[in-house]
């Protein structure tokens, strides 16, 4: 009798690929999300790994690539990844805060074919900016920034992450997107992993804060329509049913460390016993279709209850899987921001709860223990 | 509202029509977006080049397709229009 045949899957091509090309970054956002373990320099991929990895991940069906880190500026090559990434066909988006890029290095990125910026934007003034980025002069040098975008006509999407020191002002937020000349503003609550986690006791907004917010997005969104379009991700504490995480694990995205490590999102590395694989001994496609990693949670054949019957299974593929861990200590779990959790008294408790707030613990390389 | 014989239709900076490879057909890309435009939009979307009238955009078509050119004139027009109300579309 022959060996039972699991079913093969289809695996679909991914769309996009988050590119974070170094870790290094002039900033210190206490809601910053990359790995308390940062990458150093002298980890990082060359020049001619990532115009591989650009090259192979255009064959294998992705559309987009967000060169991000870190900040990206950090590397003198940018210029050259953002032309080998558009030689490839890729569209490319920098996801940058600005600093580091002069009016000749953004014309080395034009015209190696850049496509979007999307530009980093802490608050509506520069004395909140200064003080969330670390940075002294940095908001005025992002609004600088923004008017070099713009007078080359490039199109600018302003992203702004929302905490407990800048939820009153997001209002005010927007209306400097405008003041920039950004077409697009992305406005989404911190995701707490990485540094953000270490400091959600300083970042987390009160339920009141949240709840307030939703009400005044409604307004802003009726008040701006024409002006600006505005792309707003609530947050999954308050939801009734989780996000559906990067889409699905290993569904649409993929995500390359500074050293070339492949995850299925980036906080995937936060998940115990899972097995990355690195594109500098494999090649992207082997990594997509048959790394441990990336099969480790594709599908829906990983899940429990109350996952495994739901109907909203290929809707919202269980919510976070990295969430699904810090929250109940097992990936496998539902996401307990879903209602149907067993664990959804946890998110609960914790969206509830207002602990005063503790000075942030800045990024750095020397990882607090 | 019927789009203008006058205007000028061009794919926003920043929105590419591009051939996908690995799945077939074309993908319109755009900041943080793609959208699968059907064969007959492909068509449209390669005539938009903002020299071109959209009167001789519709002319085109019509002749390219042997169809009702009022036909073509309003769903081509509402097309456009919804693009460019997405921003990926200047008129």
């Amino acid at each position: 009798m022959n060996a039972p045949v699991r079913p093969q899957e289809t695996i679909p091509a991914p769309l996009a690929l988050l590119a974070e090309v170094t870790h290094r970054c002039p900033l210190a956002c206490a809601y910053c999300s990359n790995p308390l373990d940062l990458d150093r320099r002298s980890d990082e991929l060359d020049t001619t790994g990532w115009l591989r990895v650009f090259e192979e991940a255009a064959a294998l069906g992705v559309l987009h690539v967000h060169l991000s880190g870190g900040e990206p500026a950090a590397r003198k090559d940018l210029a050259e990844l953002v032309g080998g990434a558009a030689r490839s066909g890729l569209y490319t988006n920098l996801i940058t805060s600005g600093i580091g890029l002069d009016e000749r290095r953004l014309d080395e990125l034009v015209g190696a074919g850049l496509d979007h910026i999307q530009l980093s934007v802490q608050a509506a003034e520069e004395e909140a900016g200064d003080r969330f980025s670390g940075l002294s002069g940095s908001h005025r040098r992002k609004r600088d920034f923004a008017a070099l975008v713009t007078a080359r006509g490039l199109p600018l999407t302003i992203n702004a992450v929302i905490h407990r020191g800048n939820i009153a002002q997001v209002e005010a937020l927007a209306y400097e997107a405008i003041a920039l000349g950004a077409r697009r503003i992305e406005i989404a609550h911190a995701q707490y992993y990485g540094w953000a986690l270490k400091n959600r006791d300083a970042l987390l907004p009160s339920r009141e804060a949240v709840m307030g917010m939703r009400a005044t997005m409604a307004r802003l969104m009726a008040d701006t329509a024409g002006a600006i379009v505005i792309d707003y991700v609530p947050p999954d504490y308050f939801a009734r049913y989780p996000k559906p995480c990067v889409h699905g694990w290993g569904r649409q995205s993929l995500n390359v460390t500074p050293r070339g490590k492949v995850l299925p999102c980036h906080a995937a590395e936060s998940i115990p016993g899972l097995e990355f694989w690195t594109v500098r001994e494999h090649a992207l496609a082997e990594i997509w279709e048959s790394s441990p990693a990336f099969n480790a949670f594709r599908g829906t054949g990983w899940m429990r209850e109350p996952c495994a019957s739901c109907a909203r299974r290929e809707v919202d593929f269980g919510g976070c899987r990295c969430q699904a861990l810090m929250l109940t200590g097992d990936a496998r779990n539902a996401d307990p921001a879903c209602t149907l959790s067993l664990h959804h008294g946890l998110v609960e408790k914790m969206a509830g709860a207002e602990p005063a707030a503790p000075p942030p613990t800045r990024r750095g390389y020397a990882a607090p223990a | 509202m019927t789009l203008s014989p006058d205007a000028r239709p061009a794919l926003a900076r920043g929105v590419r029509l591009v051939e996908d490879r690995v799945r077939g057909g074309h993908q319109l890309l755009a900041p943080e977006r793609a959208l699968t435009p059907s064969k007959v939009a492909v068509e449209i979307l390669g005539l938009c080049d903002g020299k071109r009238s959209f009167g001789a955009l519709v002319d085109e078509l019509a002749s390219r397709f042997d169809a009702d050119r009022a036909l073509i004139e309003s769903e081509a027009g509402a097309f456009l229009e919804e693009l460019a109300g997405k921003g990926m579309v200047t008129l």
